[in-house]
């Protein structure tokens, strides 16, 4: 489908350089030449021809439509003493000069030297416009608008003839209406005319348009309503009918903003869920406090920055240490090709970004294992301190590779778009997070209860010293699982660069609500943390609608949340065991 | 018992408490031992973390509670000072009023209620102890009685600090906002901008820091003391003896509360600004690092390490500006990994090894001392 969409989109582009060339299209030139027949026709019979210019939604037409009653429209005596309509460009020079073009043709007239010729404003004789001449030219813009292309622009024009408050515009809407197929436009020339229809004389009409915009729940309509229901003056059966209609408008938006919030919720739920689950392997399984998890996910956003650019222009990067050895400055850098794709390729880097963010991470993960933290598995507390340096390292490695400055990671087109049922706004971005949560908690899941290497994980998280006398190679395990925790940082990290910015501190602003995710979820199980995850994401954002203010939503969050440990210490779902500590 | 650290502590509050401001006052620029006005508001910042960095171990090396919300602590006695200072700028201030610029600038003619009582010293004081006291006395209740223990306590510790960053953050909280205070000019009456002031201070801070090491000495000597220790060791063993452990930890916890307050109220006139940052959940892990690097479990350890990371990060981010915290990230893992009874451990490690290499000359006294530390210090908690 994308594919089709960039191959239309390449054959409009071909086409308008082509229209902006010598030769005009046919249908740009019968338009062209009905123009000129227009302005030069007498004043009786122009209504009806501008009007059916409107029609047209041609951009040139908009153009003549617009400079006609700034009197930028004048009558040139070509060479052969002609009177032929032209339109004066808008930019003038140093002398106040502007050049013109031939609406005939769209060609700019020339001096006898081939030269562009320049005009005085001032001095040209433009075509007389009257009042009703200018009424038609707005209401020839008007229709442009409506028979745009763009069904938003359409939709648009449609809302602001709706809210223009004249009753003229009520038989233009009801032709459009009976023309446009598009569904979102029909519902908005509905709404626009019930609108109009409003600030009619008589009840019957008013109440009829009231009925119709209570039916259809129309927002937009809901200020228009409460004025027509405050209104002294106005018929008491309308009144009475737009009280009831303000009231069902008024709860259906209370109700999308409800559903919009638990969306919302679900949806940040689905970050902290994908952010807290490596967390909930490294330090709920393993028991390590892992600080540099949030530069794990740095690693990630990253990866997808670096994979974007390796579709488009290279990559590459240079480092120069203050340091001096024999009298040069040590460097190093790297110079990666890019591959100049565009089009569907290029979008497509994301789907590669996916499973690198996540070997990158892991790998990163492993060099952690093996450098410093298979040295504190017995001492908790202070794996917490070694991984804090760990984190300033890599931040501070951050910084030199892709520098201070937050980078930019262009969301493919497929992620951008979004759809709207019952006026409820789902983002596909957001649609895509839940739903790729869900895949990464089941894929867990199932790695670790049913696949042997989630054996191997599971016993040496409950006992490294027995599953070692048994025989498994608890180092070996450490480090897998250890980055199994790490990929799926890194897994978080690729979601975070289409949402928010990715620069060097990326990871510090989740850390400390993903370990507060693992805590109020239970160490040590999987089930906990997608609750309390999904739990802790609605609540912070109905606290943020009831409270009004973010801030105050994540403080309040956090204050339930030391509370809620007090009615259960272990979290959701503690792990049972006989052990005493 | 430990007689090094004991001399140790005793010429280092010597040096502090007389030679510096001495050769501050006495010497002319051109000396070599002369300590600049600046060095002594540098080392006056230093001295304010050291009491931090106590605080951070009376809990972390001597009750085994990791609280990652000390800078909390620090900061609230640090915002008690400075709304006393800022009361004392008087219509000093960018726009002449009677009440704090920011205040002004939020569209306030006249001061918050809260805001009046804060000209008295002795109520910031009072104020100092009892908010930072009462913050841990309760969150401290709550933690402690449903026996949350171990990374859950550092994890709700830090949670509490962040919170904390937040709602300081915001205006309408009236302390602020992300500016905090600055622009302080007097405090008791003395200019803050002369160097007689910051040489007060620079004692004052000494003098705080002596006595506190004094107190945590001596409170680890007591009955609670061997508690407090035997709950770091083994908290199961201590409430089946039937102590009651939570009460202890409740009393360590508020006293570490009040130490790092005191710090903070001492440390807002000398840098002259206080704000939220200050208590961002990043500082509280840099002290908890001083502390690591120092040595935990002593109290030595902490004054040494605050003092001598805080000098490496000023000389680094002067130096390296683009390498610090490379050096100090590499610095805290290596001390992590290989040192983890920090500098002073590593001291105790050189001189059992010399006296091993040199044979003892003077009295057994000194062999109970070697033996002390690793008996007395099971830094892995066995499970």
């Amino acid at each position: 489908m994308n594919l089709k969409l960039i191959i239309l989109i390449a054959a409009v582009g071909l086409w308008c350089s082509r229209a902006g060339g010598a030769e005009l299209s046919p249908r740009e030139s019968e338009i062209r030449a009905k123009l000129v027949e227009a302005i030069l026709a007498e004043e009786t019979a122009r209504e009806a021809m501008l009007l059916g210019l409107g029609e047209t939604g041609s951009q040139t037409v908009r153009e003549v439509f617009s400079a006609w009653p700034r009197d930028r429209v004048f009558l040139y005596e070509d060479s052969e003493n002609r009177s032929v309509p032209a339109l004066l460009g808008e930019e003038e020079d140093a002398e106040g000069m502007v050049g013109a073009t031939l609406i005939a043709t769209g060609e700019r007239i020339k001096a006898e030297d081939g030269q562009p010729r320049r005009f005085d404003v001032t001095e040209v004789a433009p075509v007389d416009t009257d009042g009703s001449l200018r009424k038609v030219l707005q209401l020839g813009i008007d229709l442009l608008s409506l028979s745009a292309v763009d069904p938003d622009a359409r939709r648009s024009a449609v809302l602001k003839l709706g809210n223009s408050q004249s009753p003229d515009n009520i038989p233009l809407l009801r032709t459009k209406l009976a023309k446009e197929a598009h569904p979102e436009v029909r519902q908005a020339i509905h709404e626009a005319l019930a609108l109009l229809q409003l600030g009619s004389s008589d009840p019957e009409i008013q109440r009829e348009a009231v009925r119709s915009l209570e039916s259809m729940k129309s927002i937009g309509c809901l200020e228009a309503l409460k004025k027509l229901a405050s209104n002294q003056e106005a018929d008491p059966g309308v009144v009475q009918a737009a009280l009831r209609a303000v009231s069902i408008i008024e709860a259906h938006i209370s109700w999308i903003n409800f559903v919009g919030t638990i969306f919302r919720g679900v949806s940040l739920g689905s970050i902290l869920l994908i952010v807290a689950l490596g967390l909930a392997i490294t330090f709920g399984l393993m028991g390590i406090i892992n600080m540099a998890h949030g530069e794990m996910i740095a690693v990630g956003a990253y990866t997808c920055y670096v994979v974007q650019n390796l579709f488009g222009a290279g990559f590459g990067f240079s480092i120069i240490l203050p340091i001096n050895w024999g009298g040069n400055p040590i460097s190093f850098g790297l110079q990666l090709p890019g591959l100049n794709a565009s089009g569907a390729l290029y979008e497509s880097y994301f789907l590669f970004a996916i499973p690198l963010s996540f070997l990158m991470a892991a790998l990163a993960g492993i060099l952690i294992e093996r450098a410093v933290i298979q040295f504190l598995y017995r001492r908790p507390l202070e794996s917490l301190l070694a991984t804090w340096g760990v984190s300033l390292v890599m931040q501070q490695c951050f910084r030199m590779v892709f520098g201070a400055n937050n980078v930019q990671v262009n969301s493919p087109s497929w992620l951008l778009g979004h759809f709207s049922v019952d006026d409820i706004i789902f983002g596909y971005n957001r649609i895509f997070v839940v739903a790729f949560a869900v895949l990464i908690v089941i894929g867990t899941w199932l790695l670790l209860t049913k696949t042997p290497l989630g054996l191997l994980i599971r016993s040496v998280m409950q006992n490294r010293d027995m599953a070692a006398c048994i025989g498994v190679r608890t180092n070996r395990v450490n480090m897998l699982t250890f980055a199994l925790g790490s990929g799926l940082a890194g897994l978080a990290g690729a979601f975070l660069s289409q949402i928010g910015n990715v620069g060097p501190s990326l990871g510090q602003s989740y850390i400390v609500d993903s370990f507060m995710t693992v805590v109020v979820g239970g160490v040590g199980s999987i089930v906990g943390t997608v609750c309390s995850a999904i739990g802790i994401g609605t609540a912070d954002q109905i606290l943020q609608q009831v409270t009004g203010s973010p801030v105050t939503g994540k403080i309040v969050v956090l204050v339930a949340i030391i509370l809620f440990l007090q009615w259960k210490p272990g979290g959701l779902f503690a792990v049972r065991n006989r052990s005493l500590d | 018992m430990k007689s090094w650290e004991l001399r140790t502590a005793a010429v280092t509050a010597f040096v502090l408490l007389v030679v510096i401001p001495c050769l501050n006052v006495f010497t002319e620029p051109g000396f070599a031992f002369h300590v600049s006005d600046f060095t002594i508001n540098l080392y006056g910042k230093y001295l304010c973390y050291a009491i931090l960095a106590i605080s951070v171990d009376f809990l972390w090396g001597y009750t085994g509670l990791l609280s990652l919300g000390q800078a909390l602590f620090f900061s609230l006695g640090g915002y008690m000072m400075g709304m006393y200072l800022m009361r004392m700028i008087g219509d000093l201030g960018q726009y002449h009023k009677p009440i704090p610029d920011f205040l002004v600038f939020l569209g306030w003619s006249e001061l918050p209620a809260f805001w009046r009582p804060f000209s008295s010293f002795p109520f910031a004081m009072s104020m100092a102890c009892l908010i930072p006291g009462l913050l841990a006395l309760v969150f401290g209740y709550l933690a402690f009685r449903s026996r949350i223990r171990g990374v859950y306590f550092s994890i709700l510790t830090q949670a509490l600090t962040y919170g904390a960053c937040l709602l300081f953050f915001r205006n309408s909280l009236l302390l602020g906002g992300n500016n905090g205070f600055t622009d302080f000019k007097f405090v008791l009456g003395h200019d803050l901008r002369s160097p007689a002031t910051q040489r007060g201070l620079f004692m004052a801070t000494a003098l705080a820091l002596v006595l506190v090491y004094t107190g945590c000495r001596w409170l680890s000597r007591t009955k609670f003391g061997l508690v407090q220790r035997a709950i770091r060791d083994s908290e199961n063993r201590v409430l089946f003896s039937g102590y009651a452990a939570a009460n202890y930890k409740l009393f360590a916890f508020v006293v570490s509360a009040l130490i790092a307050s005191l710090g903070g109220v001492l440390y807002a006139p000398q840098v002259g600004i206080i704000n939220p940052s200050e208590m961002a959940p990043e500082k509280s892990l840099e002290a908890v690092v001083w502390v690591a690097v120092g040595g935990r479990g002593t109290l030595i350890g902490p004054v040494i390490g605050a003092i001598g990371v805080n000098a490496l990060k000023s000389w680094a981010t002067r130096a390296y500006p683009d390498m610090w915290l490379l050096i100090l990230g590499t610095l805290f893992v290596l001390v992590t990994i290989f040192l983890p009874k920090g500098i002073v451990g590593l001291a105790a490690h050189l001189r059992t090894f010399l006296r091993r290499r040199f044979k003892p000359r003077d009295g057994e006294g000194d062999c109970d001392t070697l033996a002390t530390p690793a008996q007395e210090e099971p830094l892995v908690n066995p499970k």
